[in-house]
C-alpha cells in the first residue's frame, strides 16, 4: 500500500455515466484481483479519497484499469482526466478474492451494476470462469467479459438476457445441483449479495462477497467503513470488520446479513 | 544561522521532540500509519479513545464528506483497555515518540477504571475525552457543563499517575469557561477543539447521510473556529493548550502556535495524506528556518 502520483494513459466513456480509466501505477505489479485503489480529488475542498475497484491490471506495462460510475462531484472530476494528466492514488488496498484456493475450480463470478468490473480481473486469474452479470437496462463491459468466459445476463427491463435480477438468471441456468459451480465470487448491491449468500448457503457452496461502504481514511485507521460480522473481529474485538483493510472480500458466512 | 532550530516543547513535564501530535480518533494506535512513515518523527501519538470494555460504535454510514470537511459518527468503536494494553501500547513503545492515551467512558466510574489500568503502563500522558458528540452518555454530556468538567477532572486527577489533558468540546457558548473549569479541577493541560456537531441530508434519498443523524464536523472547514477558540482558551488559563481543528500543513500549525497553543494535533488531514502529520512538523521547522528563528517556543502566543 502506498500513495503516489499516477499518470493517465487512457480514458473513455463506455456507458451512461460509466468510464474506463487506465493509469500507470508503480504498484501495478503487486495488485491482486478484488483489491481497490483510493483516488484523491485535486480540489482540496473534497477531502476524502474515493475508493474504486481495480478492474484489470497489466503487470507488463504497469497499468491498472478502473471502471467506475459518476456518483458525485469527485468521480465527475475524474471523468475529465485526459492522457498525460496526473492523479494522486493510493493502493493496492484490501485483501482481494481467494484466487489460489479456486484457481482450477469452476467459479461463478456474480456482478450487479457497478460491482461487475473487479470480476473481470479475477476471471483472468481463474482457469474456468463463468460470469453472471446483472444490469438495470444498459449493459457495459459485456464484450470484455465474453472474451474471458460465458456470461449469464440479467436485465431488470428484460432488454437482454433474463428479465429480472442476477439471481433469477442463476436459478434459471442451474436447475440441476450437479451443474452448479464450485464457488461464487460476487460484487454488487447489498440485497444482491445477501440473496446470493443465502442461495450459496442452501447449496452448501463457498461464496465470497466484496462489500462497499462510505470510507474516510481507506487504510484501516478511522473505523468508518465497517460491516457487521458474525464473529468477533480481530481489530476491535467487537463484531465489526473494516471493509477497507479486513475486506473488501469476505466469506459470506463471516458477514452478519441481518 | 547554523544548525537546526529547537523544536522541543514541554507539556506538564513531558518533553516532546516537536509540537506535532495526532488527533485522537484519526490515527488509531498508529499501526496503520506506521506502514507509511516512521512514527518517531512525531512529538506524540495520541491514540483513539479507549474504554474499559470493547465498544461496538454506531451503525453505518458513519462518515460523510462536506465542503472542505467531513462528518463522522464512529461512536468510539474500540477494543477496550485489555487489548489496548496488550497489543497497542507495546507497539507504540517501539517508537521514539511520546504516547498520549485518549480515554473515553459513559460514566465517571468507567473513565476511572481505564485511568487506573493505565497507571501501571508506560503511557506518557492521558487525554480525557469529555467532548465526543457521537455517544449518548458520557462524552459531550460531561464536556458542556463547567461544573461537570471540574468534577470529572478532579476525579481523574486523583486516580491518574500520568499528567492529564482534558479534551474540550467547541459545542459550548464560552470555551474560556470550560478551559477554566478544567484548570480548576487540576488539569495539567487542555486540548481543543473536538468536532463541531453537524448534519448532512441526502436529498435524493430523503434521509440523513449518517445513520446517527448528526456527526462531528472536522477538517479545514472548522479551522478558523478552532483557531479563535484556541486563542481564547490560551489567554484564559495558565496551563498549556494543545490546539487542533483543521490543521493540514506546517503553515496551519504555525497559526495555532502563534494563537497560543503549546502543541498541535493533525487529524482529518491524515485521511487525505497519511504523511500529513510529519509534513506539518517539517513545515514548522521550515518556517522557523525561513524566518531565522532558533526556537519554536519563540512563536508560541506571539500574536
Amino acid at each position: 500500500m502506498r500513495k503516489e502520483r499516477a499518470g493517465v494513459v487512457f480514458q473513455e466513456q463506455i456507458a451512461d455515466h460509466i468510464y474506463s480509466l487506465s493509469l500507470k501505477a508503480g504498484f501495478a505489479k503487486e495488485v491482486k484481483p478484488g483489491q481497490f485503489v483510493l483516488l484523491y480529488s485535486s480540489d482540496r475542498s473534497r477531502l476524502l479519497p474515493r475508493p474504486i475497484s481495480i478492474c484489470q491490471v497489466s503487470r507488463e506495462t504497469g497499468t491498472i484499469r478502473l471502471v467506475y460510475r459518476i456518483a458525485g462531484e469527485g468521480t465527475r472530476e475524474f471523468s475529465g482526466l485526459r492522457p498525460g494528466d496526473g492523479i494522486d492514488i493510493l493502493g493496492p488496498v484490501g485483501n482481494g478474492f481467494p484466487i489460489a484456493d479456486f484457481k482450477d475450480k469452476k467459479v461463478l463470478l456474480v456482478g450487479g451494476g457497478i460491482g461487475i468490473p473487479p470480476l473481470l480481473g479475477a476471471a483472468y486469474e481463474l482457469e474456468h470462469p463463468v460470469f453472471a452479470a446483472g444490469y438495470r437496462s444498459e449493459t457495459y463491459l459485456l464484450d470484455d467479459l465474453s472474451a474471458r468466459g460465458r456470461v449469464l445476463v440479467a436485465t431488470e427491463d428484460g432488454s437482454l438476457g433474463v428479465r429480472g435480477n442476477v439471481l433469477d438468471a442463476i436459478r434459471q441456468e442451474y436447475q440441476k445441483p450437479s451443474e452448479l459451480p464450485d464457488a461464487f465470487f460476487a460484487c454488487g448491491p447489498l440485497p444482491m449479495l445477501r440473496a446470493l449468500a443465502e442461495f450459496a448457503g442452501e447449496q452448501g457452496l463457498p461464496c465470497y462477497v466484496s462489500l462497499e461502504e462510505r470510507m474516510a481514511c481507506g487504510i484501516g485507521a478511522c473505523l468508518g467503513c465497517i460491516t457487521k460480522t458474525a464473529g468477533v473481529d480481530g481489530h476491535s474485538k467487537v463484531h465489526n470488520a473494516r471493509i477497507c483493510t479486513d475486506g473488501p472480500v469476505f466469506r459470506a458466512e463471516e458477514v452478519d446479513w441481518s | 544561522m547554523t544548525g537546526k532550530p529547537s523544536m522541543e516543547v514541554e507539556l506538564a513535564g513531558v518533553v516532546l521532540k516537536n509540537p506535532v501530535m495526532t488527533a485522537s480518533g484519526t490515527f488509531g494506535s498508529g499501526m496503520e500509519y506506521g506502514e507509511f512513515f516512521d512514527l518517531s518523527l512525531l512529538g506524540a501519538v495520541v491514540t483513539k479513545g479507549v474504554a474499559d470494555v470493547p465498544w461496538p460504535g454506531n451503525p453505518v454510514p458513519r462518515v460523510a464528506e462536506t465542503a472542505s470537511g467531513m462528518l463522522n459518527a464512529i461512536g468510539l468503536q474500540n477494543p477496550g483497555i485489555d487489548v489496548f494494553i496488550d497489543r497497542d501500547l507495546p507497539f507504540l513503545a517501539g517508537y521514539d515518540t511520546k504516547v498520549i492515551v485518549n480515554v473515553c467512558g459513559h460514566s465517571e466510574e468507567e473513565y476511572l477504571r481505564v485511568v487506573e489500568r493505565l497507571a501501571d503502563t508506560d503511557a506518557d500522558m492521558l487525554e480525557i475525552n469529555i467532548s465526543c458528540p457521537n455517544v449518548r452518555e458520557g462524552g459531550i454530556a460531561f464536556g458542556t457543563d463547567p461544573a461537570a468538567v471540574e468534577k470529572i477532572t478532579k476525579a481523574v486527577k486523583r486516580a491518574a499517575r500520568q499528567p492529564v489533558i482534558m479534551k474540550l468540546s467547541p459545542n459550548v457558548t464560552d470555551i474560556k469557561v470550560m478551559a477554566r473549569a478544567a484548570e480548576s479541577g487540576g488539569a495539567d493541560a487542555v486540548s481543543l477543539i473536538n468536532t463541531l456537531t453537524g448534519m448532512k441530508i441526502d436529498i435524493e434519498k430523503r434521509c440523513f447521510a449518517l445513520a446517527n443523524r448528526t456527526g462531528g464536523l472536522s477538517g479545514p472547514a472548522i479551522k478558523p473556529v478552532a483557531l479563535r477558540m484556541v486563542y481564547e482558551a490560551s489567554h484564559a488559563v495558565k496551563i498549556p493548550v494543545i490546539g487542533m481543528g483543521g490543521i493540514a500543513s506546517g503553515e496551519d500549525a504555525v497559526e495555532f502556535l502563534m494563537a497560543g497553543a503549546r502543541a498541535v494535533s493533525v487529524g482529518t488531514a491524515s485521511f487525505r495524506d497519511p504523511l500529513a502529520a510529519p509534513r506539518a512538523a517539517q513545515g514548522i521547522e521550515d518556517y522557523l528556518i525561513r524566518h531565522g528563528l532558533t526556537d519554536v517556543k519563540d512563536i508560541i502566543g506571539c500574536v
